[in-house]
């Protein structure tokens, strides 16, 4: 843990600032970060694709300005996009054998955004493949090691931006969330990670997985970079059925440095949930959880335990429901429009299920199947319909505990990054590491995760989660605790 | 109960991916494991419960069919396997 002062380990905010008054240049911060790549990369293994060309070009854009948007918080300021969001013109695999060649012809909306504000790309971050897992072990191309300990997981499926940020290899980063996705590396890196309200970010050229959860958020090295980010992407889009109307809402200008209630002027009131002490959570996270609970409460918020009894059930009903929406948005991997293709088989038949056998690594193949199966005629009921029922249940208990409570404070993660391989055999075992983040995916609530301690010289992050449209409270209460505590100014020694 | 091999073999043959003879066990053992765990769903009375498609409590959303620019045959194509001209190449479908 070494206090550094190299461009490379500074904020957006704290970028943004020296570049506003000229005191550094893009293509400074730029390279900064591209050496800091080149010496440490090869260790941390963040990325699939760098874009050092394209990075350069862009930061010498944003200086030869003025060019629109150079105003924008966010301009001249390098970053790296997960590699499940489009990039005209950059390969975009999802870290997958069938789409290692993939060049799209389009951005997703949330790049276009960035782009308009003169964001730099540094590269694609490295993932667990079509962002399905929890370690990033299951990237067809290689695994990205945690920043703290090389010989541990930085958590998944974000693992490649949650390492970059945390090892100094971009100063932001877009991930995606489905069931914990941005929250859990976020967590084990030791950096901040926020998956927004469902509809909140247009999921326009976000490859799909489970379309009912997938969300686009920000992981950065503080709380005030969170909330430029996320006012950066945040906002309706046309091209996104699913995406929110636009509400206005500042999240910049929500940092008041207060904790207090959504009225911005009662005490907060934190729930404690109880049923996420249970079994199998570690320790060190416990008590570091407790701690930083404990700091809220020294800052003005009112705690009080409250139940959720059926996130016992939300790992089970979150499984089900996004292995069904896999089997689904996956189909269309077949080998024909884009995408891997086994070439030379007798018929159409025999071409797709080659395709998909050689395209798709083993965790994708399983969750297809348990989806398919899922979905399945004598299955669905029991599966499929039973877990959106359940869902309902899920759904009522927060809203019924929001009425009590503000804002819900648990774990991120019941455990500190794990060992490389220590879970890769066991399946089941690593979808337990998603069992603090699932609820709220399932309910399609906004949660954050900032750090909050280390166990074993490992970092633990503080998940809050809030009602619908409540990023400003998250963020505000997130931004507060920040402040009265130092665990985002620790960077790994690398 | 925990799936057979043909039940791992149909699953495979419905999503349509090639699935080798030495493949099975492992995976009729870790999806029966996984699917275990799903069923503990039943232990929740759901009677009544109407299900939730989707978090957010959207209206169907429309708008005016209004034309505009589209990918060009050239973009459209740009990442195909195979092609014949301006089309996909594919096996044959319908045989004769």
């Amino acid at each position: 843990m070494a206090a550094v002062n190299n461009l490379y380990s500074l904020t957006a905010h704290e970028a943004h600032r020296l570049l506003s008054r000229s005191e550094v240049t893009s293509v400074e911060l730029t390279r900064s970060c591209l050496d800091r790549i080149e010496a440490v990369e090869d260790r941390v293994k963040a990325f699939v694709t760098i874009t050092a060309d394209l990075a350069m070009e862009q930061a010498r854009a944003v200086d030869a300005g003025p060019v629109p948007g150079a105003s924008s918080p966010l301009a001249g300021v390098p970053m790296q996009l997960k590699d499940v969001l489009c990039t005209r013109g950059v390969r975009t695999t999802c870290s997958s054998r069938m789409l290692e060649e993939f060049v799209p012809t389009y951005d997703a909306t949330v790049a276009e955004k960035l782009h308009g504000g003169g964001a730099v790309l540094l590269g694609k971050g490295n993932m667990d493949e079509f962002a399905m897992g929890s370690s990033t072990e299951s990237s067809a191309f290689h695994a990205t090691v945690n920043p703290w300990a090389l010989d541990r997981v930085p958590g998944g499926s974000s693992g490649g931006s949650a390492a970059a940020v945390a090892s100094g290899e971009a100063v932001y980063a877009l991930g995606s969330d489905t069931g914990g996705s941005i929250r859990q590396p976020a967590s084990l890196c030791g950096v901040v990670g926020m998956k927004p309200t469902y509809g909140l970010v247009s999921r326009f050229g976000l490859v799909a997985f489970a379309s009912s959860l997938d969300q686009v958020g920000p992981i950065t090295r503080d709380v005030a970079d969170c909330a430029t980010v996320l006012g950066t992407i945040a906002g309706h889009d046309p091209r996104d059925s699913t995406s929110i109307p636009d509400r206005g809402v500042d999240y910049a200008g929500a940092l008041t440095g207060e904790v207090v209630g959504m009225d911005g002027r009662s005490p907060l009131r934190i729930g404690i949930p109880r049923e996420f002490a249970a079994e199998g959570l570690d320790p060190g996270v416990k008590e570091a959880v407790e701690v930083a609970t404990s700091v809220l409460e020294g800052l003005g918020a009112c705690l009080e335990e409250v139940s959720l009894p059926t996130t016992r059930h939300a790992l089970a009903c979150y499984y089900i429901l996004a292995l069904s929406e896999c089997s689904a948005n996956l189909a269309r991997y077949d080998g024909v429009k884009f995408g891997y293709s086994y070439q030379d088989t007798a018929d159409v038949w025999e071409a797709m299920e080659k395709t998909r056998q050689h395209g798709f690594g083993p965790e994708v193949k399983r969750r297809i199947m348990l989806g398919t199966y899922a979905l399945s005629a004598g299955y669905y009921d029991a599966y499929y319909l039973k877990a959106q029922k359940v869902r309902t249940l899920i759904r009522r208990e927060f809203d019924a505990v929001f009425r009590r409570v503000d804002l819900l404070a648990t774990p991120t993660s019941p455990s500190v990054a794990f060992r490389l391989g220590e879970r890769t055999a066991d399946p089941l075992q690593m979808y337990l590491s998603d069992v603090y983040t699932v609820p709220a995916s399932v309910a399609g609530l906004p949660a954050i995760s900032v750090p909050c301690g280390f166990s074993g010289g490992l970092p633990v992050g503080l998940q809050l989660i809030g009602p619908h449209m409540s990023e400003a409270t998250l963020l505000r209460t997130a931004h507060a605790f920040e402040q009265a505590t130092s665990w985002h100014k620790l960077v790994p020694d690398l | 109960m925990p799936l057979t091999r043909e039940e791992v073999l149909h699953i495979a043959t419905l999503c349509r991916i090639g699935m080798p003879e030495e493949e099975l066990e492992t995976f009729a053992h870790q999806l029966s494991q996984i699917l275990e765990m799903f069923q503990t769903l039943g232990e929740l009375d759901t009677e009544g419960v109407p299900p939730t498609g989707h978090a957010a409590s959207l209206e169907t959303v429309l708008r005016d069919d209004e034309p505009g620019p589209s990918l060009s045959t050239t973009e459209a194509l740009s990442n195909a396997p195979a092609r014949v001209g301006d089309q996909f190449r594919v096996e044959v479908v319908l045989e004769e």
